[in-house]
């Protein structure tokens, strides 16, 4: 016979299991069977030939080709912005840091972890603003402004990323090196790093995954629903989330709203697809060291 | 790996590199935090935290927003908590093996579902649905709250899971051997000893919650109001900011913006050293 606590419990886990389940499976469903039929070339590229498309020599203007590569270029330099920073503070963490230190630094990642992604926006927005009333006049809104805030909205995810990896190690590799006679520096370099790589990389695929889907940052740093290809870094760009917000808002006819669903399972299987390789690193890491800690 | 004898001084460009993210954090800290008092003292007239939002009577009223972002976090957080806390027990043996083992698959599946998805799918599915069947535009609190909380459920229920997997560790075979079940173990010594991890989920979640733009923005409706009914349409915080700059309107709604963006910031630091605190708490307790 059970208590009401125990009936209670059992009723609250079937039902929100189900009940996510449920969620999940509706929402795939749905957007496969909107977003499935026109999954193709026609919405890639609409009528423009894939090659001249991929090439850049002519211009697709009814598909989400352009916003495909502006997701991209905006993901490379996201990357670049963000990977140095965030890979160094990690291992100076992991490694070097003093427990102060330890502390005032992670202190200082934990508040940047939680700061919202719109209030990172609003600073890309309110640095150009100042920037252009200083040093830069012409300054405005563009690709690369935006893919610096969001490598401050990652950050913090490749840092912990890095020193989780690098601190799951098993210890007795630095004891053996350091039995051996290597320095600090070449324990960490030529040891640890390279042993906790795929770990690091499957860190950045997760950093790369949170870039990919955001939208609040690039809504307020220059992403707009009608560019083309970037032509620079300097340039507004088209991005496929912001695509897929600016169909849920404003489509006036059925081809908009078919490509807002193409939009949606394409980015979905562009976040998913980031997923699946950060797993397969971080398995790759967990089994290479399993055996042996 | 801590080095065991003495560590020497790292390289210096490695230590600026880890230091630069300290800057990074004081820019964006001192731009959002000037820019906000500076309206705050620029808006003296405006009655910017004032409750009624009127821009032909120059009032620009940051309270119904506030009750909008407080109210749809709090709801989200509770019904989204609630479902995390189901599933967990689904999880750690309430359920059949080959359910949890899908279970799991399908949380980890939906951190990857981006956040405008659920939007999107929700303002073509959820929308209408509720449209027809309770009324209203059906852009309300009831849709957003709805999705954020099921946006809010992986994060939350992966923290649970590991801490309610640690301690089962613990306690498994003793509470066997007493003769409990599964479900005994998990309400009776479980979850009570997970108290603090069960809490620091909330807390982060309730950041989340706190900080999303797009749910909000695209499925409450906006309309600038003390929403009361689960059909009324409410704007939050996050909402006014994304829609205020993207309509690119002057004067008071501008200042308006920039309020909210340091009010949300220092909300998010209230949350996070609330999560650091709740967590250092646990790890005191462990030791």
């Amino acid at each position: 016979m059970m208590k009401r606590r125990e009936k209670f419990l059992l009723c609250l886990s079937w039902g929100s299991g189900l009940l996510i389940c449920g969620a999940v499976g509706t929402l795939l469903v749905f957007l496969l069977a909107r977003g499935g039929p026109v999954f193709g070339k026609e919405l890639f590229f609409d009528s423009t030939p894939p090659m001249d498309a991929l090439l850049g020599l002519k211009p697709v203007w009814n598909g989400i080709w352009p916003a495909v590569m502006g997701t991209f270029f905006l993901l490379s330099l996201t990357l670049a912005f963000a990977a140095l920073p965030g890979i160094g503070c990690g291992v100076f963490l992991a490694c070097y840091a003093t427990p102060k230190q330890k502390y005032r630094l992670g202190l200082a990642v934990d508040l940047l972890a939680g700061i919202p992604s719109i209030v990172m926006g609003l600073f890309g927005f309110v640095l150009i603003v100042y920037l252009r009333r200083t040093v830069l006049p012409n300054g405005t809104t563009c690709l690369l402004l935006s893919s610096f805030c969001l490598a401050l909205l990652v950050l913090p995810s490749l840092v912990v990323g890095t020193r989780t990896a690098l601190e799951t190690l098993p210890r007795y590799i630095s004891l053996t090196a350091a039995a051996l006679g290597f320095s600090h520096g070449q324990t960490v370099w030529r040891l640890l790093l390279p042993a906790a790589g795929q770990g690091i990389l499957g860190g950045l695929m997760l950093a790369l995954g949170r870039a990919a889907e955001d939208t609040a940052v690039i809504m307020l740093t220059g992403v707009v629903a009608n560019a083309g290809l970037p032509s620079g870094l300097t340039s507004k760009f088209e991005a496929l989330p912001f695509r897929i917000y600016y169909t849920a808002a404003q489509y006036a006819t059925q081809r908009e709203l078919d490509l807002g669903f193409g939009a949606a399972l394409a980015l979905l299987l562009l976040s998913g697809s980031l997923l699946l390789c950060a797993w397969g690193f971080q398995r790759g890491l967990e089994r290479r060291w399993r055996g042996v800690r | 790996m801590r080095i065991v004898f003495g560590s020497p001084p790292p390289p210096l460009w490695l230590k600026t590199l880890a230091f630069s993210i300290g800057g990074m954090l004081s820019a964006v800290f001192a731009f959002i935090l000037f820019s906000a008092l500076s309206a705050a003292f620029q808006g003296g007239g405006l009655s910017l935290f004032g409750p009624v939002w009127a821009p032909y009577a120059e009032k620009f009223g940051l309270g119904p927003m506030i009750h909008a972002s407080l109210l749809l976090s709090a709801s989200s957080l509770c019904a989204g908590w609630l479902l995390s806390l189901g599933c967990c027990c689904l999880l750690r043996g309430v359920g059949p093996r080959c359910f949890a083992r899908v279970l799991m698959g399908i949380l980890r599946f939906m951190t990857a579902i981006p956040t405008v998805v659920y939007g999107f799918a929700a303002v073509f599915a959820l929308v209408p649905l509720i449209r027809n069947a309770l009324g209203g535009s059906g852009f309300c609190w009831l849709a957003a709250g709805t999705m954020l909380a099921v946006q809010g459920v992986p994060t939350m229920a992966l923290i649970m899971d590991g801490a309610l997997r640690s301690v089962e560790n613990d306690v498994f075979l003793t509470a066997a051997a007493l003769g409990m079940t599964p479900l005994q173990t998990l309400s009776r010594v479980v979850i009570p000893a997970s108290r603090p991890w069960l809490v620091s989920a909330a807390v982060l979640g309730f950041g989340r919650a706190l900080g999303d733009t797009l749910l909000p923005t695209m499925l409450a409706g906006n309309a600038v109001r003390f929403a009361l009914s689960p059909l009324d349409s409410m704007r939050t915080l996050t909402a006014h900011i994304g829609l205020v700059l993207s309509a690119d309107i002057g004067g008071g709604e501008n200042l308006s913006l920039l309020l909210a963006g340091g009010l949300l910031l220092l909300g998010s630091v209230a949350v996070s050293l609330l999560a650091r605190r709740v967590s250092r708490g646990r790890n005191d307790e462990a030791a």
